[in-house]
């Protein structure tokens, strides 16, 4: 199951005189989800925009399944099922209408499959009313339902969860997770929010001015980086002890951050409830993606 | 290719705008009936006489009255000089050129239209093709299928030549039917003379001859279905370029308007006959009307608006292909 679906090398695009995305390379394999994690403006939309072919990259290869989009656009497409930024199908076509326009662009699709997509995003009921009356949740399924028509090994959805609520969300990331564990796709999904990164991918690249800063699985990424946050009393003598236990100790106000180790904790509170420190909070936080950054780029967020 | 072609129809047919376009026909051509029904009736009471003859006769004078009096431009002067001509031509071999029916309303109706209306009618539907996928943002869905993008742009293409071909059907089939309301619906076999030629200023009936009217009436519809391609091709070319529809139907409209203008006062810039919208009036030279520009003939205005149409069309083909989508 490890076989590379998605291919990018030295990925360049010049506008003008400047360049939006510098060198960017990745791999995707199958049965996993990918995270592509940087703010707005991050080249992130750019990226993918050229991994579907709406925009020709000034140098490098983008392989889908072995067919380089560029020489073999029909083949590399046929294997690639996409959404880029918001789901817009035809508001004048019913739900069933707009799957049948886009299977009459594939290759032999019948309405047995249609059904089975329908079934699959949870749309039997609304299916045949008009998608300007659709829910942005609706739309958004619908989407990946045409995304999925055929049968694609590799799924890319930018920002999937944008503008949906939270039952929505954590609807979206079952979905995700299922297809990517259960059918083997492997799906990319770009983001800036660190949360839903964590909560939906395998390993996430980080981006920001056009360049991968650093991929990692995310797993590794949130042990390192993630915090804990303390309030106690008192807290000079707390202070004291934690800095002889913990890698580092940074106090905010009343607030003491910490590393968070798991495998620690439990005996660091447990020092300080033997010095009669009264724990009034312990916090665990991932740090914002804003903090992330601040770290790796050694405070360099804009230019 | 077939499936592409079905799908742009049905958006078509789905968003209404077919409908919309032949409602306007439909609401443009009752209107024209009813004017040109309310002239005839003016006409029999002004003159007192059903015959045609007299009313004819009525309006050579006028307009030899006009030609002697002073103050007209010497452009006017010939213009109405070949009229009278061609006029006399009509009384001299006893023809009626305004033999009332449908079908005449028809031939009357389309000679008008022909340089603004039935233009107008395809670029409702041409000037959208394109560019209300982007307004839209389905763009980017029709262009990551595992379709070459040329093919989709032609697929879009055929559509519009088949769109022109039914808007010019309802046209035709529209005029026929309302009309004939008011007129009947006889006249296919009335006698039309054509084959008049202009050469400087003087008008030349040595080619003259009768066709019947049905026939006529297949000219003049493929000379509206060749002008109603060039200017569905060019907005077609706008609506690839230009992001947002209504820009692009504003840059079309504008240089419709402008060629009705530029044909009516430009007669001493002679390069303006190069101008597409210059040579949008096909018909006229059936009808032995002076053209706008000196050196301008059917088989000129034919080879200029080629060029534009074909000049329209590989721009859209090479924009659309390379070009990015953001």
């Amino acid at each position: 199951m490890n076989d590379i679906t998605l291919s990018v090398q030295h990925l360049r695009k010049k506008i003008g005189k400047r360049e939006i995305i510098k060198d960017i390379s990745f791999e995707l394999k199958s049965g996993e989800v990918f995270g592509f994690l940087g703010p707005n403006g991050a080249g992130k939309t750019t990226t993918i925009r050229m991994l579907v072919g709406l925009i020709k990259p000034t140098s490098g290869t983008i392989h889908i399944c072995g067919y380089d989009v560029k020489k073999d656009f029909s083949k590399a497409m046929e294997r690639l099922g996409c959404i880029v930024e918001n789901p817009e199908l035809y508001p004048y076509l019913t739900g069933w209408e707009n799957l049948e326009y886009f299977s009459r662009m594939l290759n032999n699709i019948d309405s047995n499959r249609i059904e089975e997509i329908v079934e699959l995003v949870g749309l039997t009921e609304r299916i045949h009313d008009k998608v300007k009356t659709y829910s942005l949740g609706m739309r958004q399924r619908l989407g990946i339902g045409q995304a999925l028509l055929s049968k694609p090994k590799v799924l890319i959805l930018d920002e999937p969860t944008n503008g949906l609520d939270p039952s929505g969300i954590r609807e979206m990331r079952h979905f995700i997770r299922y297809l990517a564990e259960k059918e083997g796709l492997s799906v990319l999904v770009s983001s800036h929010l660190l949360s839903e990164i964590q909560l939906l991918c395998d390993r996430v690249s980080i981006i920001l001015h056009g360049k991968i800063i650093h991929t990692e699985s995310v797993h590794t990424l949130l042990t390192q980086k993630e915090k804990l946050f303390w309030r106690f009393t008192p807290l000079e003598k707390g202070i004291k002890i934690l800095q002889t236990v913990a890698p580092s100790v940074q106090v905010q106000d009343d607030i003491v951050i910490t590393p968070f180790i798991e495998t620690e904790v439990s005996k660091w509170s447990k020092l300080l409830v033997e010095a009669n420190i009264e724990i009034k909070e312990m916090n665990r936080q991932i740090p914002s993606l804003e903090n992330l950054f601040l770290e790796m780029t050694g405070g360099e967020i804009s230019e | 290719m077939n499936k592409l072609v079905y799908n742009e129809m049905l958006k078509l047919v789905k968003s209404k705008r077919l409908i919309v376009v032949s409602i306007i026909i439909g609401i443009m051509i009752s209107m024209f009936t009813y004017a040109q029904y309310r002239e005839i009736e003016n006409l029999q009471k002004r003159i007192g006489d059903k015959d045609w003859r007299v009313t004819l006769q009525q309006s050579i004078i006028d307009m030899q009255n006009r030609i002697g009096s002073s103050g007209i431009s010497e452009e006017w002067r010939s213009q109405l000089k070949v009229r009278i001509d061609q006029s006399q031509y009509y009384l001299d071999h006893d023809i009626n050129p305004q033999e009332p029916g449908a079908p005449t309303f028809l031939r009357v109706f389309l000679d008008n239209s022909i340089q603004l209306l039935l233009p107008l009618m395809v670029m409702i539907v041409s000037a959208d093709l394109v560019s209300s996928e982007r307004s839209l943002g389905t763009i980017k869905l029709l262009l990551t299928r595992p379709i070459k993008r040329w093919k989709i742009l032609m697929s879009k293409y055929l559509t519009l030549i088949l769109t022109i071909s039914l808007i010019l059907l309802i046209f035709g089939f529209f005029s026929y039917l309302i009309s004939g309301l008011f007129f009947g619906y006889a006249g296919w076999r009335a006698p039309i003379l054509t084959g008049f030629t202009v050469d400087s200023g003087e008008l030349n009936t040595a080619n003259v001859h009768l066709v019947p009217q049905w026939q006529y009436l297949l000219m003049i519809f493929g000379l509206g279905w060749f002008v109603s391609l060039v200017v569905g091709t060019l907005s077609f070319m706008l609506s690839v370029l230009i992001r947002s529809t209504a820009a692009g139907m504003g840059v079309m409209l504008a240089f419709l308007i402008s060629g009705t203008i530029i044909s009516s006062i430009a007669s001493s810039w002679e390069s303006a006959k190069y101008l597409f919208m210059v040579n949008l009036r096909l018909t006229d030279y059936l009808q032995g009307n002076i053209p706008p520009i000196e050196g301008m003939s059917l088989p000129f205005s034919l080879t200029v608006l080629a060029i534009w149409g074909l000049a329209g069309f590989i721009i859209s083909f090479v924009a659309f292909t390379k070009r990015d989508i953001y």
